[in-house]
């Protein structure tokens, strides 16, 4: 399988999960498009290191996979506090740093 | 120790420094002591210089004590330098500045006893005093412009020196301004000077005219430039507004800068370019004119005037006229004679009325008082030597000084001039008897809460009253008239090197004689007609009000001159200037500058709209320079 | 025949995964979102393991599908997201954003025209645990720490910031 075929499909999770991200009105499921493009960059990486024969990749998306793992559960628990405040979670709501 | 006399304006230039830095920290008397004393060392080294001059190696090279301190100016070819030298000229200069300077100082010392900024008074007095000591001994041209600058400036801070009196503060103001146009002038002088002369030092100058670098018209132009700028600042017509309001400052001020120095630096300046006058009929006869004229004027508004300051001011600014005319008929050395003997006499004068305030507890009006003789027996009779001595009776050394000025015009022919000069020495001589009767003569007009306070003044003031005195009478012997025999004139024979440019003159004996008697016949016809007015009759002034009542009033408000200025001068500028503040400074600049400020808000206001608070709206500007980054590396 | 299997492997996985998310975008429900969201994940991790990171994919599968997805589930069911959505304001904006997406995907693959076709990765143990557990332990044994502060402080703060505030 040529890896350029894995590059394009890496290219076209990031863009899917980048238009996800915008087009969706509530927190979760923005939250979850960021983790489908955290996961586009881990597929190019992986592509990349059996590519050039280096397992530094497979490393960095080790430690990217671990570091979303921690970002998703602060992630979520502030999602819940805002849920807390305002009893929904619409993200247009969310504008008090405004001006 | 000669050659150390560029020390000399240097002694009071560190004693007001260290007033100036120390002064909040020292104690009163010690202030009281340094003062004085550097003026004092000033005037021993000008003893000890004017000692040394050599009167052949003067007429052969020039002055021996020559110093360049450090070279000031240097731009190709021209070199400006900071250069001090000592010749006869600077040699009167220096001894009478430092030497009545130094007597002031220590009147003053009584005299400002009670005053709350005592130390800033003595810092200032000295400051004045280097920057006169300055300009008179400087080398060029330029430098002497420093040091009138200098005194304008000192004139300016001690006119003002009790500067939370309104009138006082704007007499400063009024000072300084009208100083500074003739300084303008005198400006464009020196920079014709340089243009034409490549250089500013007086030797050079004097060589250049010598051998023929400079046309008359340029002469003239150089020559009426700098007088303008003399105009200002010794206080003739035009720009003599300035001087009757300085008696605001206090009266030792008066006496030293507004009598003695700094109004007679004009005459000096004039006199330091006597070839170049000579070179320059037209300029000559302009000042001689504007100062037999001043001479007149000055003496017509002090007949009617009741502040006893404002009399003696408008008197100095006459008696500087008559000095005007000695140099610009060409008797440069009469024209110091007597501003010599005027130092003396004038600043008496001043320091006398100055004690008489003290006495009457600050009264300025002659018309509150009267009957002083007997409470003031120090004071008034070295007033009346004074006044004997302006007034121009013989054997006091006023006589001898105006003799000359007056000898010399006939002599030369100016016939009208000489007429002028006898009608100012009547109304001189009339003027101060009526101030001497009116103020210790006759009946006593001031209330019984002064007369409580009346005393005389403390030795600290008196003496220096005597000493003065002592040298308005004997101090003319140095320059007797040749009627009294040939080459007793000391005085001129001493300027004879540095005054190139005087005119040839010569009258017969009894010509001489005649003059004399002439100017005797005028001295006493003054005194006479002041005790006819004020003593024997007193009625009778009143009664030549009643009879001229509007020549009266317009003697009584100086010719209503401050007001034609105000009104010709003053207000134009002043709309002018608001003009431009409201038209063009408030909305053009300001709006440039406020403009600026609200054109910033508002791209900052256009900018906040993005900031929306909403990580969406956030997302997409990221994405948007994503793509543009991107864009631009790939393609 | 191994190239074939490659081949329809990858082709299997990779549309499962777009399916998969494009299920998430089009779908309301976010639970629905987050399970076809553990299917992408899944398929991804089959991807990876095409891509000789055996350990990677266990990796992406446990933590990934496993525990990531598990943690949305579970705030998912804490928040009650019966109501409606109201009606959204300036939309248009977002379909931009979307097209300005597809630019950036246009880019991407421009610049992966200029991408050199080695196929190595000689190693027959490549990507296996034991050489990944080597390779993490020696050369990248400090970010390795690191991260597992950083975890522990993710830990730490996600139960204070969730925790429940008392009554007063």
């Amino acid at each position: 399988m040529p890896p350029a075929s894995f590059f394009i499909l890496s290219c076209v999770l990031f863009s899917m999960g980048g238009v996800a991200f915008l087009i969706k009105r509530d927190l979760i499921t923005q939250f979850m498009a960021i983790e489908i493009m955290l996961n586009g960059a881990n597929l190019a990486l992986v592509a990349a290191a059996k590519l050039w024969g280096s397992l530094a990749g497979q490393v960095l998306v080790f430690f990217v996979i671990t570091v979303a793992a921690a970002e998703a559960a602060v992630g979520l628990a502030i999602i819940l506090l805002i849920y807390r405040q305002k009893k929904n979670i619409r993200s247009e709501e969310i504008n008090q740093l405004k001006g | 120790m000669s050659e150390y006399f560029w020390l000399i304006p240097f002694f009071p230039a560190v004693s007001s420094l260290i007033l100036v830095i120390f002064g909040r920290w020292l104690p009163k008397k010690y202030v009281s002591i340094q003062a004085p004393l550097a003026v004092f060392l000033s005037f021993l080294f000008g003893l000890k210089a004017f000692l040394s001059l050599n009167q052949s190696h003067l007429e052969t090279e020039g002055p021996a004590l020559v110093k360049t301190l450090f070279s000031w100016i240097h731009s190709g070819q021209f070199q400006i330098d900071f250069t001090f030298w000592f010749d006869p000229l600077t040699a009167v200069m220096v001894l009478v500045v430092s030497g009545v300077g130094f007597i002031i100082h220590v009147y003053s010392v009584g005299y400002m006893a009670e005053d709350r900024s005592y130390t800033r008074y003595f810092s200032l007095l000295n400051l004045f005093t280097f920057a006169m000591l300055l300009l008179v001994m400087s080398q060029n041209v330029v430098l002497m412009f420093v040091g009138w600058e200098g005194v304008g400036l000192c004139s300016y801070l001690l006119i003002g020196f009790w500067f939370e009196k309104p009138a006082a503060a704007s007499a400063g103001k009024k000072a300084f301004i009208v100083n500074r146009i003739g300084d303008a002038a005198f400006i464009l002088g020196i920079f014709f000077l340089i243009i034409n002369l490549k250089t500013a030092s007086f030797p050079e100058i004097n060589h250049a005219l010598l051998s023929g670098q400079v046309s008359p018209a340029l002469a003239t132009l150089i020559g009426l430039l700098l007088f303008i700028g003399a105009t200002g600042k010794s206080a003739q017509i035009p720009l003599y507004v300035w001087l009757p309001d300085a008696m605001e400052g206090p009266t030792p001020v008066s006496a030293l800068i507004h009598a003695a120095t700094m109004v007679t630096a004009g005459v000096y300046m004039v006199s330091r370019f006597n070839l170049l006058y000579s070179y320059s009929s037209a300029a000559s006869d302009v000042i001689a004119i504007i100062g037999a004229l001043t001479a007149v004027y000055a003496g017509t508004i002090a007949l009617t005037q009741n502040d006893i300051k404002r009399v003696l001011a408008y008197s100095t600014i006459s008696q500087i006229g008559y000095m005007f005319l000695g140099c610009g008929v060409g008797a440069y050395a009469a024209g110091m004679f007597h501003l010599y003997t005027h130092a003396f006499f004038k600043s008496l004068l001043f320091l006398a009325a100055g004690s008489v305030m003290h006495a009457l507890s600050g009264e300025l009006d002659m018309r509150k008082m009267g009957g002083l003789k007997k409470y003031l027996p120090l004071t008034y009779p070295t007033f009346l030597i004074g006044a004997i001595t302006i007034a121009g009776v013989p054997f006091f050394s006023g006589f001898f000084s105006k003799d000359a000025i007056l000898t010399q015009c006939y002599a030369q022919g100016k016939y009208l001039l000489w007429a002028l000069g006898l009608v100012g020495a009547v109304i001189t001589a009339f003027y101060m008897f009526r101030l001497i009767f009116l103020t210790f003569h006759g009946q006593e007009r001031f209330s019984a809460e002064v007369r409580h306070h009346l005393r005389e003044s403390p030795p600290v003031m008196t003496i220096p009253l005597i000493i003065l005195a002592f040298f308005s009478v004997v101090a003319g012997y140095v320059g007797l008239p040749v009627v009294f025999g040939h080459n007793l004139n000391w005085f001129e024979q001493f300027l004879e090197p540095v005054i190139k440019g005087k005119a040839e003159a010569h009258l017969t004996l009894s010509m001489e004689w005649l003059l004399i008697i002439v100017s005797v016949a005028v001295a006493l016809t003054g005194i006479a007609l002041a005790y006819l007015l004020y003593q024997k009759s007193p009625l009778l002034p009143h009664q030549l009000v009643r009879r001229f009542p509007r020549f009266y009033r317009l003697l009584l408000n100086k010719y209503y001159v401050d007001e034609i200025y105000e009104a010709a001068f003053v207000q134009p500028l002043v709309r002018g200037s608001e003009a431009i503040y409201y038209g063009f400074d408030l909305p053009v600049i300001d709006g440039a500058v406020n403009g600026s400020a609200r054109l910033t808000a508002f791209f900052g206001r256009i900018l906040s709209l993005f900031q929306t608070g909403q990580v969406r709206d956030y997302a997409l500007i990221f994405l948007i320079g994503v793509a543009l980054i991107l864009g631009l590396v790939i393609f | 025949m191994a190239e074939k299997m490659a081949a329809f492997l990858f082709f299997l996985f990779a549309i499962v995964s777009l399916a998969a998310i494009m299920g998430m975008i089009f779908s309301r429900h976010q639970a629905h979102n987050a399970l076809f969201l553990a299917v992408a994940f899944t398929a991804l991790g089959g991807l990876f393991a095409l891509l000789n990171a055996p350990f990677i994919a266990a990796v992406q599968i446990i933590i990934y599908a496993g525990a990531i997805m598990v943690l949305f589930i579970f705030v998912i069911m804490m928040i009650d997201l019966r109501q409606p959505l109201p009606a959204a304001k300036k939309r248009w904006i977002y379909w931009l954003g979307a097209g300005l997406m597809i630019v950036v995907l246009t880019e991407l693959l421009f610049v992966l025209r200029s991408l050199p076709s080695v196929n190595s990765s000689a190693e027959p143990d490549f990507g296996s645990p034991r050489a990944l557990g080597q390779i993490l332990f020696t050369k990248y044994l400090y970010a390795f720490e690191i991260t597992s502060i950083l975890i522990v402080a993710a830990l730490v703060g996600s139960l204070y910031l969730a925790r429940r505030k008392e009554k007063d």
